[in-house]
């Protein structure tokens, strides 16, 4: 038996390691933004009295309120966007399956691979010629019909009971009804899924944003803390706050839905 | 007979259920594709261009620039996917063992990296790998080492940086894809083996791999394609792809040749499909080297 309880032991050890590292850049986060500049810089691990400084020197430096209005309008619409355009589309691939259709979809999952570095320069050029540079517009319209979540729909669709759309077509109703008032109920966790992850990935991103959101005016949040990051000497106290308040959007759509994402993500894995 | 008009029709549905997505990604993926693969052929500043043939591919052998780039992101490549890949797989098949105890603390905590931002955690990294930082004097007062590592200002170490934080921040996340992948497993296969007094380590190389060889090709796959495209954390945590370039990576290559200096939009577009030729090449040798293991 003892040697049994060793390796129990050295288990939980490496775990909590694991799980130490993992969380100890958020709690370095929480408490950097109550100390000085210098203090961070020394590696101080205890909070400080600085917050209320930082946050003031946060606010002199950039317009907060904007900042977050801007990255939470790219983010809502963009993931509300996405889950309509890609779930529709993701739907439609699974259910209507024809020769065409999977020549199509097959395209697309080849199309995944090619890294956004070799489309970035042509989309620029497209949204110059459309006017939409440094409008909100530019950021979100390139993101909504993603490849990647259509793919994910389609793999879930698959465990959606096909007795339920049989069963709804004999009562008369029509194929947008039953998406509506049958598929999207019964998808619920796969949505919920769906949701973080395009929510993170509209609210994080960075390098499309970098080149299209060109004056404060439209900056969002996460651009704001990067130029404040990549300053002569940052002052990380305030950089801290500012990457505090970035985080716990994310950090709170996570832990509301996080019973859902396990689930959905499951779910679409089976 | 009254089958085919019918059929034809739920056809056409179909089709109203994916144009949305179709239409706009035919006018925002497609179509830059293929622009940016003429546009690739194209040479000359700014808008200027004139069609140039290969002239870009020889300009890409000339570049000293270019090689040191496709170098560094080489090696984020191949020493930083097997790691992840590696831990993440052994942390899923341990938080998979439904008798451990805090389970699901250990696998919320594990995968919280991957909420931040890659802005938001290129500000942690860089402020705990400082000179005088916390991870240094930490390191000190356990004696691991006597003076402090010049993580940032040093080309080799400012490397190591950048791998670990790419570490931290996705090995949660493919953690789940093999967790995920862990539950379709049957327990009465691992209940028979132990019967058989088949040993711990012999169970997890003759069922869980073969069985999670799918996973594992998948989150492989992305991990490349997401390393050959790194760009947030060297454009952020060492500040420019610095010191002296040792973190410039393709993509923050392609960005400076377009939106840095006058831009050679043609160049910058040879240069990003050396990426895509990565990734297609990458991506056929792991399912190579999948599909071999599987006949053998």
């Amino acid at each position: 038996m003892k040697p049994h309880y060793l390796q129990r032991g050295l288990i939980y050890v490496v775990l909590l390691l694991a799980a130490y590292i993992s969380v100890f850049p958020f709690f370095w986060m929480i408490v950097g933004s109550t100390n000085t500049m210098a203090d961070i810089l020394k590696g101080k691990t205890s909070f400080g009295n600085a917050l209320t400084n930082n946050i003031t020197h946060l606010l002199e430096q950039v317009d907060l309120p904007l900042l977050f209005w801007n990255s939470a309008k790219i983010a809502v619409i963009a993931t509300a966007l996405t889950m309509v355009i890609s779930s529709l589309a993701g739907y439609g691939f699974e259910i209507f399956k024809t020769r065409m259709s999977e020549r199509v979809f097959a395209l697309l999952l080849a199309m995944l691979s090619i890294p956004f570095a070799a489309i970035m320069i042509p989309l620029f050029i497209t949204m110059a010629q459309l006017h939409l540079i440094n409008t909100h517009m530019a950021v979100i319209i390139p993101t909504v019909a993603s490849i990647f979540i259509i793919f994910y729909f389609r793999q879930a669709t698959k465990s959606f009971p096909s007795e339920l759309r049989d069963a709804a077509l004999v009562d008369g109703l029509k194929e947008w009804q039953i998406f509506l008032y049958i598929y999207l109920p019964v998808m619920r966790s796969t949505y919920a899924a769906a949701t973080i992850i395009i929510f993170m990935a509209n609210w994080n991103n960075y390098l499309w944003p970098l080149i299209v959101l060109q004056t404060n005016e439209t900056k969002t949040l996460t651009l704001a803390v990067a130029s404040l990051l990549t300053a002569y000497t940052p002052d990380f106290g305030m950089v801290m706050v500012a990457t505090t308040l970035a985080t716990l959007p994310t950090l709170f759509i996570f832990f509301a839905l996080q019973k859902q994402f396990v689930q959905g993500l499951l779910g679409s894995a089976k | 007979m009254a089958q085919a008009p019918n059929k034809r029709k739920t056809d056409l549905t179909g089709w109203w259920f994916t144009s949305p997505a179709l239409i706009l990604l035919s006018l925002f993926l497609f179509y830059p594709i293929v622009s940016s693969l003429w546009m690739s052929l194209q040479i000359g500043k700014g808008m200027n261009l004139s069609f140039g043939g290969f002239a870009n591919i020889y300009r890409l052998t000339q570049d000293p620039v270019f090689i040191h780039a496709l170098l560094n992101t080489l090696t984020f490549l191949v020493v930083q996917v097997p790691i992840m890949i590696t831990l993440a797989l052994l942390l899923a098949v341990t938080l998979n063992d439904s008798k451990l105890w805090g389970r699901s603390f250990f696998r919320t905590a594990i995968f919280l990296p991957c909420v931040t931002s890659l802005v938001a955690y290129s500000v942690l990294f860089k402020s705990m790998f400082a000179a005088d930082g916390v991870i240094n004097s930490f390191l000190q007062t356990l004696h691991v080492i006597s003076s402090p590592i010049p993580w940032l200002a040093d080309p080799f170490w400012a490397k190591i940086v950048i791998i670990l934080a790419i570490t931290w921040r996705w090995t949660g996340y493919n953690m789940i894809f093999f967790l995920a992948a862990l539950q379709n497993i049957d327990p009465s296969i691992y209940e028979a083996a132990r019967i058989d007094g088949i040993p711990a380590w012999a169970r997890f190389w003759k069922i869980t791999l073969p069985a999670l060889k799918p996973v594992i090709l998948f989150t492989t796959v992305t991990s490349t394609i997401g390393t050959l495209q790194l760009f947030d954390e060297v454009n952020n945590i060492p500040t420019l792809g610095g010191p002296a370039d040792s973190t410039l990576t393709l993509s923050l290559y392609i960005y400076y040749l377009s939106f840095r200096f006058m831009p050679s939009f043609g160049y910058a577009a040879t240069v990003s499909y050396v990426i895509v030729a990565l990734v297609v090449v990458l991506s056929f040798l792991q399912f190579l080297i999948a599909r071999e293991k599987q006949t053998s």
